[in-house]
C-alpha cells in the first residue's frame, strides 16, 4: 500500500497528501509529441538502462504503458501514480514506480522525465526535497535541456523554469457545508495557485476533495513556491478547523445527523456509484476527524477513495465489469471495509 | 472596478508591472489611461513583442499584422504559427528560434521572463558565475545612481575578474 493511503504526516484529518512534480527533458531530442515509436524507445533507453535498472531504479517497478492493459494503466491512475493522459495516448510512454509507491517517475508523457514524490499530510518541503534528489541522480546519468536565462525547458510553456508543480490533496467539508468553499477557491486563484479536482487537470470536483498547486514556474525558486504554498496551505487548514468549530457549535445535531446517515448506506447499500461513495465517504472521514465515528482509521477511508474506484475493483476481481455490477461489488468492498473495524 | 485615478468610470487598462521583483497593478479607464501616459514602461517590452503578445492572446485587434518571414525550428521543423495554435514546443531548440517573441507569454503565464531557481549540476558553475556577474552590473548600476563611486569601482573590478574567468572557460 502505498505510503499516503496509510494516512499520517502533520494536519492529515484536512490535507491527505502533498505532491511535488518536477519536469525534466534531455537536450538536444524532440519532445515526446514529436517521437515515435523508434525515437520514444531510444529516449526510455537513455533513462533506463542496464546500469540505472540495478542501481538508481532498483526498487522500482518499471511499467511498458504498451505491454500494460487499461485496467491495470487506470489501476496507476486511481492510485494517482501516473496521469490520465499517460494512461490514454501512452504508446511510447513508460513508467518506473518505486516499491512504496512514495516515488513515480513517467517517462514519454507530455516531457521526457516527470519525477512525481508523495507522501501523506502536509509535507510538501519534504516532497521537493525527496523529488530534487531523485532529479540529481538521473542528472548525473544524462543531459537535460536547461537554458540559462529560462530554466528548465518543458513542452508546455506553462512548465518552463523549475518544472514544478506541488501540490496538495485537501479534504474542505466544513467550508462546504458552510457555503464558504467558493470564496476560498476564488481567493486562491488569485494568488497564483490554481485548483484542480481529485485525479488533476480537467477533473471534477467530488466528496469535497480539491487539489492546490501553483501555476508560476518561472523566475519563482522552487524554495519559494513550497514555502508560499505551505503557507496558504496553512491558512487554508485554519479556516476549515475555524469553519469545523462553529458547525460543530451551531448545528451538532444536524452534522452527526449526516455523518450516521452517510455510514447507515455506507454499511448497508447494496449497490453504489463511485460517485455516491466518493460524497459519503466525506461526510464519514468529516465524522471521523470530529469524533462522531470512532475507530475508524484513516487509512481505511483513503483505502476506499482509491481501491473502489472502477480500474482498481475490476483489477481486484480479475474480470471486466459492467456498470451495475461494478456497483455491487463496490458496495460490497465497501461494507467489508468499513465494518472490518 | 472603478479607475484609479478619477474614480468615476469603470477601469478598462490594467497594468501590471514588475519592477526588483515587486509587483504593481494599476487600473486606469481609457481617458485617464491616455493622459497618464507617463507610465514608464519595461525597458524590454518591445514592440515586436507587444505584437505577438497581440497574436499569442488571440484577441482580434483593429489591424492585422503579416510576419513577413516565419520563424521555424530547425531541429523539430515546428513552426511558430504552429506552435501558437497548438501552445507545445516540439523541441527545446524552439525555445531558441521563437526567441524573444516569447517573452510576452512568458509573462502573462509566470509574470516573469528569467528562471530563479535551480541548475542542473553539470551546468551550474559557469550559469552561477553569469548569474554573479548580472547581479553586480545591477548593483553597479545602482551605486552609480546613488553616487557611490567606491562602491562602483569595486563592483567595476569584480565584474572584470569574474567575466575573465567566464572567457576561460569556454
Amino acid at each position: 500500500m502505498s505510503n499516503w493511503i496509510m494516512g499520517g504526516g502533520p494536519s492529515n484529518h484536512i490535507i491527505l497528501s502533498s505532491r511535488v512534480r518536477l519536469a525534466r527533458n534531455l537536450a538536444n531530442t524532440p519532445f515526446p509529441l514529436m517521437l515515435n515509436k523508434t525515437s520514444g524507445a531510444d529516449v526510455i533507453e537513455k533513462i533506463y538502462d542496464e546500469d540505472t535498472k540495478n542501481n538508481i531504479f532498483k526498487d522500482y517497478k518499471f511499467y511498458d504503458m504498451q505491454d500494460t492493459g487499461f485496467v491495470d494503466r487506470y489501476v496507476l491512475v486511481e492510485r494517482h501514480l501516473i496521469s490520465p493522459n499517460l494512461a490514454n495516448h501512452g504508446s511510447i510512454g513508460a513508467a518506473l514506480i518505486s516499491q512504496d509507491e512514495k516515488v513515480s517517475i513517467m517517462l514519454n508523457e507530455e516531457d521526457h522525465i516527470r519525477i512525481q514524490t508523495v507522501l501523506p499530510g502536509l509535507q510538501l518541503k519534504e516532497a521537493w526535497t525527496e523529488a530534487s534528489a531523485i532529479d540529481d541522480k538521473i542528472e548525473s546519468k544524462v543531459d537535460y535541456a536547461f537554458d540559462e536565462r529560462l530554466g528548465y525547458l518543458t513542452s508546455c510553456p506553462t512548465n518552463v523554469g523549475t518544472g514544478l508543480r506541488a501540490s496538495i490533496m485537501v479534504h474542505l467539508p466544513g467550508l462546504n457545508i458552510s457555503s464558504n468553499i467558493n470564496k476560498i477557491l476564488n481567493a486562491v486563484t488569485q494568488v497564483g495557485l490554481t485548483i484542480r479536482g481529485i485525479y488533476g487537470e480537467g477533473t471534477e470536483f467530488i466528496g469535497n476533495i480539491f487539489q492546490i498547486s501553483n501555476q508560476i514556474t518561472l523566475g519563482r525558486s522552487e524554495e519559494e513556491t513550497i514555502d508560499n504554498l505551505t503557507g496558504i496551505t496553512e491558512q487554508i487548514i485554519d479556516k476549515e478547523k475555524e469553519a469545523r468549530s462553529i458547525l460543530l457549535k451551531s448545528n451538532k445535531m444536524l452534522l452527526e445527523d449526516r455523518v450516521w446517515r452517510a455510514w447507515g448506506i455506507m454499511t448497508n447499500a447494496r449497490s453504489i456509484s463511485g460517485q455516491e461513495s466518493m460524497k459519503l465517504l466525506s461526510e464519514i472521514r468529516l465524522g471521523v476527524d470530529l469524533g462522531v465515528l470512532e475507530n475508524i482509521p484513516i487509512s481505511i477511508l483513503n483505502e476506499i477513495m482509491v481501491d473502489t474506484n472502477n480500474a482498481s475493483l475490476q483489477k481486484r476481481i480479475g474480470t471486466e465489469l459492467n456498470t451495475p455490477d461494478r456497483d455491487i461489488i463496490r458496495a460490497e468492498e465497501i461494507r467489508k471495509l468499513l465494518l472490518q473495524q | 472596478m472603478q479607475c484609479e485615478e478619477c474614480g468615476k468610470k469603470p477601469a478598462t487598462v490594467h497594468i501590471t508591472k514588475i519592477e526588483g521583483g515587486k509587483k504593481t497593478d494599476v487600473h486606469l479607464c481609457e481617458q485617464c489611461a491616455v493622459q497618464k501616459n507617463s507610465i514608464t514602461l519595461n525597458t524590454n517590452f518591445s514592440v515586436q513583442d507587444l505584437v505577438a503578445g497581440l497574436l499569442n492572446s488571440g484577441s482580434v485587434g483593429p489591424f492585422k499584422v503579416d510576419i513577413v518571414k516565419e520563424p521555424k525550428c530547425s531541429v523539430c521543423g515546428l513552426s511558430y504559427n504552429k506552435f501558437k495554435t497548438s501552445g507545445k514546443f516540439g523541441c527545446s531548440n524552439c525555445y531558441k528560434i521563437f526567441g524573444d517573441r516569447l517573452n510576452p507569454l512568458f509573462k502573462k503565464l509566470h509574470g516573469n521572463i528569467t528562471h530563479t531557481g535551480k541548475l542542473p549540476n553539470k551546468a551550474a558553475g559557469k550559469i552561477k558565475l553569469v548569474r554573479e556577474i548580472d547581479k553586480l552590473k545591477q548593483d553597479l548600476k545602482t551605486a552609480i545612481n546613488n553616487e557611490e563611486y567606491e562602491k562602483a569601482a569595486e563592483y567595476r573590478d569584480r565584474i572584470k575578474e569574474l567575466s575573465a574567468m567566464e572567457q576561460e572557460d569556454v
